[in-house]
């Protein structure tokens, strides 16, 4: 009786050479960029009493700044929200245009593609940034942050969305001769109306954290005050405005989890 | 919208028939609401000259600035900002992981001791502004790089615990399950089931993790965390558009060719 012959692994996957190189250029990366940034964990430790001190004096949070920074965190919203409607609303043609099975010109679909990668590409605090200096310090320049910012978020989830979509009712629509706009607002909206709203919802909750340190460099809200309190080292107002947020942010969640659990 | 048959021969009720107009009332409300709360301070007069230089500084960027040998220029704070991003996200990695464990609930209880702190936990890691954890590392380490680090391995474990610990719930347990009928012990199963089956989806959280630092890692400079955002803020505040227009320039390069890179990455291991 004749066994089959065991099957042989090449040595590179005896001696785990993919592997091996990789965990090596890991930790070459690693020893190079820790050089290049001058991390030190010795000057952590030596300094790690500065840091105690500051997490001293925050865990003591100022209760009364609390009536301060109400006004400023109503307004943090209302940016989210306006902010996240104006993107949304801009990003609905852009997806529709960006989706491969309503836009068959593949040129175009691709520099639509591009415009909405490049605009990803944008950290929101350095758009804040730049539009502080355009529009002056103050809400404005915070709701155009916060629009373009959606924007380039909402509209790949929202093309993602309607690549996914059942094309049943729009061969049986086309077929009798309905026009473009007909077919989009029987055929793909209502097919696409509940996963919109709900990622709306979900740009929402982003914004509402995004807005929070939009502040920091002029374009108003709580980041405002966040700035100004750790600027005058009043740590203990850094807390109450940390923990007011995380408040804020936990409730928005809350609710758009909710609406979004009723909505799917 | 998908009615069954039986929904349209029920009859409806008066709640059920009016119910979108409450919806209708509740939106507007919200969105009077946050209309009349903001003061918008309207275009200012320098409104119209300023972005017409910012257009003209994009289109005419100082490109002198992407290498002139100081050390302080465009690809030397670019490389800078990557190291950043780099080591903070691995750095993280590694402590999420035992925050992953604490988080992650195994057994199907509404609610659990263990698991539920730690999801606590990494949600008020999550909410801690990164901002805030930069200036608190500044006065701790001085400004520069490192805090910028630090403040990104801080960070990043609220989003990182969070994913990994998901993974862990939903994990196949097959592996697992056979080396305990073979008679395993605990650090064999952990060594041999568990973690080959995780890795994967790990790495990949931990690259798309990574994606996301290099953003924050170009702007942790405007408060002085090191890295590309520290000369685009002094770029700003004096004016110096073509010098905003190529700093702008190089991060939009280099964050598209990190995504598309760590994306071929996420795609070969899952």
């Amino acid at each position: 009786m004749s066994y089959p012959e065991m099957p042989q692994r090449p040595w590179r996957q005896r001696y785990h050479v993919q592997a091996i190189a990789w965990v090596v250029g890991l930790i070459i990366l690693l020893v190079l960029s820790s050089w290049a940034t001058g991390a030190n964990f010795g000057m952590f430790l030596a300094n790690i009493d500065q840091f105690t001190v500051l997490l001293v004096q925050m865990s003591h949070p100022a209760w009364d700044y609390l009536s301060v920074i109400i006004q400023p965190l109503y307004e943090t919203i209302q940016m989210a929200i306006l902010g996240t409607t104006i993107g949304a609303a801009f990003a609905v043609p852009f997806s529709v245009l960006a989706a491969h099975n309503l836009v068959s010109n593949k040129y175009l679909r691709g520099l639509i593609r591009l415009v909405l990668d490049l605009v990803r590409t944008l950290p929101d605090l350095l758009l804040a940034a730049i539009f502080v200096a355009v529009f002056g310090i103050g809400s404005t320049a915070g709701v155009v942050t916060l629009a373009i910012f959606s924007f380039g978020m909402v509209s790949k989830l929202f093309y993602e969305v309607i690549e996914t979509i059942d094309m049943g009712p729009l061969e049986a629509m086309k077929s009798v001769g309905a026009s473009k706009v007909t077919i989009i607002w029987y055929a793909v909206l209502p097919q696409i109306l509940n996963q919109f709203v709900s990622y709306f919802l979900y740009t929402l909750e982003i914004n509402v954290r995004a807005s929070t340190v939009l502040g920091y460099l002029g374009a108003g809200g709580i980041g405002v005050y966040l700035q100004r309190s750790l600027d005058q080292f009043n740590y203990s107002a850094t807390a109450v405005i940390i923990l007011a947020t995380l408040v804020v942010v936990m409730v928005i969640d809350g609710i758009s989890n909710h609406l979004r659990r009723v909505l799917l | 919208m998908q009615t069954t048959l039986s929904h349209e021969f029920a009859p409806r009720s008066l709640w059920q028939r009016w119910r979108w107009l409450i919806w209708v009332a509740i939106i507007i409300a919200i969105y009077t609401w946050a209309i009349t709360g903001l003061h918008f301070t309207g275009l200012q007069e320098s409104a119209k000259t300023v972005s017409e230089s910012i257009g003209k500084g994009l289109v005419h960027p100082d490109w002198a600035y992407v290498y002139n040998g100081s050390g302080e220029d465009l690809s030397s704070l670019t490389l800078q900002t990557l190291a950043i991003a780099f080591l903070g996200t691995i750095v993280s990695a590694f402590i999420s992981v035992p925050f992953a464990f604490w988080a992650a609930r195994t057994l199907h209880e509404r609610w659990h001791l263990r698991s539920g702190s730690g999801k606590v936990m990494l949600t008020l890691i999550r909410t801690f502004p990164e901002i805030v954890l930069a200036i608190m590392f500044i006065k701790a380490v001085g400004p520069g790089s490192y805090a910028g680090v630090l403040a990104i391995s801080i960070h990043s474990i609220g989003m990182l615990g969070k994913l990994f610990s998901e993974s862990l719930e939903n994990m196949d347990r097959g592996a697992e399950e056979a080396i305990t009928s073979a008679g395993g012990n605990r650090t064999q199963i952990f060594a041999l089931a568990t973690i080959p089956t995780i890795m994967p989806e790990f790495i990949s959280y931990t690259l798309y993790r990574f994606e996301i630092a290099v953003r924050s890692a170009s702007i942790l400079g405007m408060v002085g965390a090191g890295g590309i955002g520290t000369p685009m803020i002094f770029a700003i505040q004096t004016r110096n558009w073509p010098r905003v227009g190529i700093i702008l320039l190089g991060i939009i390069v280099m964050v598209l060719l990190i995504d598309t890179l760590s994306e071929q990455l996420r795609k070969k291991l899952i």
